[in-house]
This record gives C-alpha cells, structure tokens and sequence, in this order.
C-alpha cells in the first residue's frame, strides 16, 4: 500500500520553493534508519516512506500544508518575548531568545494565521519545537489568544497545533498563567459556538496538555506522538517501573478516551477540510 | 515535639529557655521577670527572622511539618460545620482533594482543596497532596453543585503537583485539569481561592481561577519546584536556592507582577507558630472578600474573572 503518495489535489509544492532544502541532501529516519532525498521527504509529508514515522516540522511546513497553495495572512508576526523576571541561569533568558530567533528565525514559539483550506476560512495558530521546545511563556498564551479572539470575531473556526515541552520556565508563573488565560479565551470561544479543533502532534506535554491542547470541541492527534502531562521519565521515576511500550502515544491516548481521532499527515488537509465542513453545514 | 527549620535556631533555644523557666515557675521559683523577658526577645527574634526570609527560606516555611493543612483550615473556618462530599461519580474518591459543604457565620459555602498528611500514614493516603484526575474532578463536579445552588466557592490550595502516575496519565490528568481552568473561568458563583503553603504549577491552578486569588505570607505559587527547575536548567538539585530567587514565587513578588490579588498576613513566625490565629486571620478575609463579590452582578463577576486573566503576561510588540 503506497499510502503516502499524495491524494489530494491543491496541496502543491514545487521543490523549486524549497529554498531550504539543499539538492543532493539525504534525509534518515531516526527510527527506522531508511534514507531518502530531502526532496521525496518534503514531498510526503516529511513522513518516512519505510516505517511511516512523523518527523517534525514546524508552523512553515504546517501552514504550507494546510493552507490553500500556501497563501495566508500571519497574525501579530512582531510579537516577542520580553524578559520580566530578568531571569537567569547558566544564560541571561533574554539571551537566549534573540540567540533562539537568530539561529530558527522565528520569532517566538507559536506562529498564528488566517486563510483558507478548501475554500473555507480558518484560523491556525502552529508551534514551533525549535522555538525553546516549544515552550508557552507570554507571548505564545498573547498569540493563541488573539488568534481566538479572530475566530470569535469573525466566527471563523479555531485549529490549535500543539507541540510544546510545556510552560517556559524562565517565565515561571507568568508562563503557569498563560493555561489560564488560554483556557478562558477558549471559554469564550464555545460561548461563541465556534468550533475548535485541537490538533497534538509529537511532543505534547506539560502545562500545554493542561491547557488548550485537551479542550477541543474535536481532540485530534498524529500517529506515534508522544502526548501526556507529566513526561514519561517523571512517570517513571514516580512508579518505579518501566511503562508500557505504548505508554502515552496518540494511540495510548485514544483508546483511554482523550482523542477523537488520529490522522495521517498525508491525509491532514483532507479531513480538517471535511470536519469543517461538517461544522459549516 | 516541635519541628524548627534551621534558620529557626535562635527561636528554638529561646523556646527551650522559655519551657526551663515555665518549669522553675511550677515549682515555687519566681522567674515571672525572666519568662516576660524571654517572652518579649521570642517575639523579636520571630518578628526580625521571618521579616527577612530569602524566598528558599519561605519555600521551606510552606512546607514546615506543623503547618496547619487544608481541612484544619476549613473546620476552623466553618467552626465545625463541615460536612465533606466524596467521589468525582466515576472512578473513584481521591483522598488528596478534599470538598464540602460548611458554614460561615450562618452562610453555606462549598470548600474545595488539596490536603496533605500529618503523619506518615495519613501522608500516603492523602498521596503527599498531589491529585489524581479524580481529584480534579472531583473539585469540579462540587463547584457545578454550588453553581447550581448558588453558593460561592472556596478553594485552598496546597499542594507539590498534580500526582505524575501511570494511571493519572491513562485517565487524563491534563484534561481534567484543563477542563476546571475552562469551566471555572465561567462559573457563576464568586470563587475565592486562598494559597495556604504550596502552589506547584498546573496541580495547585486546577483548582486556582478565581475572583480573589490570595496568597498567604509564607508561600509559594509558581510554574515549578526550586528543586525540579533547579534540576532541569543546572542539571542538578543543587542550586534549589538560586532557582527560588529566580522563579520571584514569593507572594510578594506575585502581587508584584499582578498575578494575584492580594496577600494575607500570617501570625509572628509563620502559621505555624500560632495556627488558631491563623484561622482567624483567614477567616476575615474570606468573609470580606466574599462580602464584596456577592453584591457584584453574575455576568460582571465573570467579565472581571476573564479579564483579569486574559491580561495576565509581559510582551513586546515592534
């Protein structure tokens, strides 16, 4: 079954826009150490052809993905983290930020947008791993909220791709209070009878989980991602014995009840687009 | 036997001074002038150490072994009306959420809280104060009750973290908890929310959006431990201190940063020290705070609650 060939007209992408891949770059699958070009990885859906493994990506290949020939319109694209507690480790925390932005030229770890998918409106707001492990500080809890805030006023549906370690801690409590604020955004927002969609993909976990991540009026999640609040190495430790083999993957999590469905990434599009459009009509 | 931290010293040999005295007093010895004496330095000693507490200091003060609990709390505040509710009606009762119905001064009101253990026993079944979803749900499912009968809620909180098992993962420990952040947020009762020791992370906001969030003097409220940030960003345990002062988890560097609304005095020496005047202390402001928010209107009880939490955060836009 060759399941990861492109079924869906619209999603195109010529390798001529891939600026970022190199030409003559292999890529290897950290699981299954099958080797392709770089190129036929971007083309399914950076999805390993040999074991079907997810590799990560971020909010550029999401919205590439999701959004109609990749045209959108990003939302406060200018919006960075600042330093309020002065907090230092073995690094000043405001450092590290404009050393994280220069080294993935992301802003911070949460890209959010407005644009359509199969014709129909929809506002994405996307994290980004690299960005500090996708970790919620001020500016992802400001983001994720205003990006409601679009949906609501617009009335324009809400999809939420999470993929984050947790809350930031070098925001400490500010970062503990954006589950707060984002889950109240989220609160107004079914007041508003919009739908949400929660998307989780490999890792989400922490304060993300306890927060907007679980709260979808549709929780849906890739094959094979690690989803949970505590970490599986503090669940460890805390039971004192090794956890199951599918301990805390998207599968794990659906069968005890917490995801509706779980979705190829090849088949991303298509079923957002048809859930939408199951909420549109 | 009293338990003293070892920034404590000084009032422990006091202490004991005092109790040599008190003893010579029983026997006929006249030492009324030393014990005054005794009695005032004591007082002094308290007043000049717990006025200067670095914030490891009050981490360990949140934690001291004779800090009064929850429901120590809530019997006193509810002068022995209590009357606790068990069960989220699904799973199962966990022990380390407590909630009920009380009373204070003739008006019912739905306690909620974690609650650790006095004793080694009583701490295991308790689960060291960390929650299962059980807990979570539990906390939920008597706030709805009070919504629907209109009576306000008050919530303690002190706890390490929600509990990070095996089966707290397999029954969703991240949905509970998210569901009581989304569903407090519109709850149509006033929620007053009190942290009484420890407030770690996710475990103690399950049960912490409120109208009124009140920190007492000698607690802490943040992402995460000392301990586990200290582990995590110096990879060692370490530089606990230095990941407290950083953190900035004190109440007063809360309210500093508007993350709570206020902070409530604690007797000389901590609530340890005199857990009667404590309650007493916490007491008055429950009954203020809940005096204040009953005569606001539902729906402007909930914009305020929304809007105090939407503006929670420092960013920068170019």
């Amino acid at each position: 079954m060759v399941w990861f060939q492109r079924k869906l007209k619209g999603v195109i992408t010529p390798t001529t826009e891939k600026k970022e891949t190199p030409e003559g770059l292999w890529y290897k699958c950290s699981e299954c150490k099958n080797v392709v070009s770089t190129e036929e990885h971007a083309n399914s859906f950076y999805i390993c052809p040999g074991c079907g493994h997810h590799d990560k990506i971020g909010s550029k290949e999401y919205f590439n993905i999701l959004f109609d020939n990749n045209k959108f319109k990003e939302l406060d694209a200018k919006m960075t983290s600042s330093n309020p507690l002065n907090f230092e480790d073995t690094k000043k925390y405001s450092d590290r930020i404009v050393a994280t932005q220069k080294k993935t030229n992301l802003k911070d770890a949460v890209r959010t947008a407005v644009g359509k998918i199969d014709k129909q409106d929809l506002v994405i707001a996307c994290m980004d791993f690299d960005f500090i492990g996708g970790s919620m500080g001020s500016v992802v809890g400001e983001k994720i909220s205003r990006a409601i805030d679009y949906s609501i006023k617009n009335k324009i549906p809400f999809l939420m791709i999470s993929k984050s370690g947790g809350a930031r801690m070098m925001e400490a409590a500010f970062s503990l209070m954006q589950m707060a604020k984002t889950s109240v955004k989220l609160s107004l927002l079914a007041k508003a009878k919009v739908p949400y969609i929660s998307l989780l993909t490999d890792p989400t976990t922490g304060g993300v989980t306890a927060s907007f991540a679980m709260l979808g009026d549709l929780n849906i999640a890739e094959p094979g991602a690690l989803i949970g609040f505590a970490g599986p190495r503090v669940v460890r430790e805390t039971i004192g014995r090794d956890l199951p083999e599918d301990f805390q993957t998207s599968e794990f999590v659906l069968e005890h009840g917490f995801l509706d469905l779980i979705v190829k990434r090849n088949e991303l599009k298509s079923t957002i687009s048809k859930l939408i459009n199951m909420f549109n009509n | 036997m009293a338990v003293y931290l070892d920034f404590e010293e000084p009032i422990k040999i006091l202490e004991e001074q005092l109790e040599e005295n008190k003893a010579l007093q029983e026997k006929g010895i006249d030492t009324s002038n030393i014990i005054k004496e005794i009695e005032k330095k004591l007082y002094d000693t308290r007043k000049t150490i717990y006025n200067n507490l670095t914030a490891w200091q009050r981490v360990q003060v949140s934690r001291h072994p004779d800090r009064p609990y929850t429901l120590a709390y809530i019997n006193a505040i509810s002068d022995g009306t209590f009357i606790e509710l068990h069960g989220d009606r699904t799973v199962r009762d966990d022990k380390a959420m407590v909630g009920g119905f009380g009373s204070i001064d003739g008006k019912t009101v739905m306690f909620i809280g974690q609650q650790k253990g006095i004793n080694t026993k009583m701490r295991q079944l308790r689960n060291f104060g960390m929650a299962n979803p059980e807990g979570y749900r539990k906390a939920l499912r008597l706030m709805k009750m009070a919504e629907k009968f209109n009576k306000p809620v008050v919530c303690l909180i002190d706890t390490p973290g929600a509990f990070p098992g095996l089966e707290a993962e397999e029954r969703g420990q991240g949905e509970a908890i998210a569901r009581n952040l989304l569903e407090m947020a519109q709850l149509k009762v006033p929620i007053i929310v009190l942290i009484i020791g420890e407030g770690a992370s996710g475990g103690a906001l399950g049960i912490g959006i409120g109208d009124k969030v009140l920190m007492l003097e000698n607690t802490w409220y943040s992402v995460i431990s000392p301990e586990s940030c200290s582990s995590i960003l110096w990879r060692s345990w370490e530089h606990k201190e230095q990941a407290a002062e950083a953190l900035k988890l004190t109440a007063k560097d809360m309210l500093t940063h508007k993350l709570i609304d206020g902070i409530i005095q604690e007797p000389v020496g901590g609530a340890h020290s005199n857990p009667n005047e404590m309650f007493v202390i916490a007491k008055k402001e429950i009954k203020k705070q809940l005096d204040k928010l009953s005569k606001l209107k539902k729906d402007k009880l909930i914009k305020e609650r929304i809007k105090k939490f939407c503006s929670m955060g420092v960013y920068e836009e170019a």
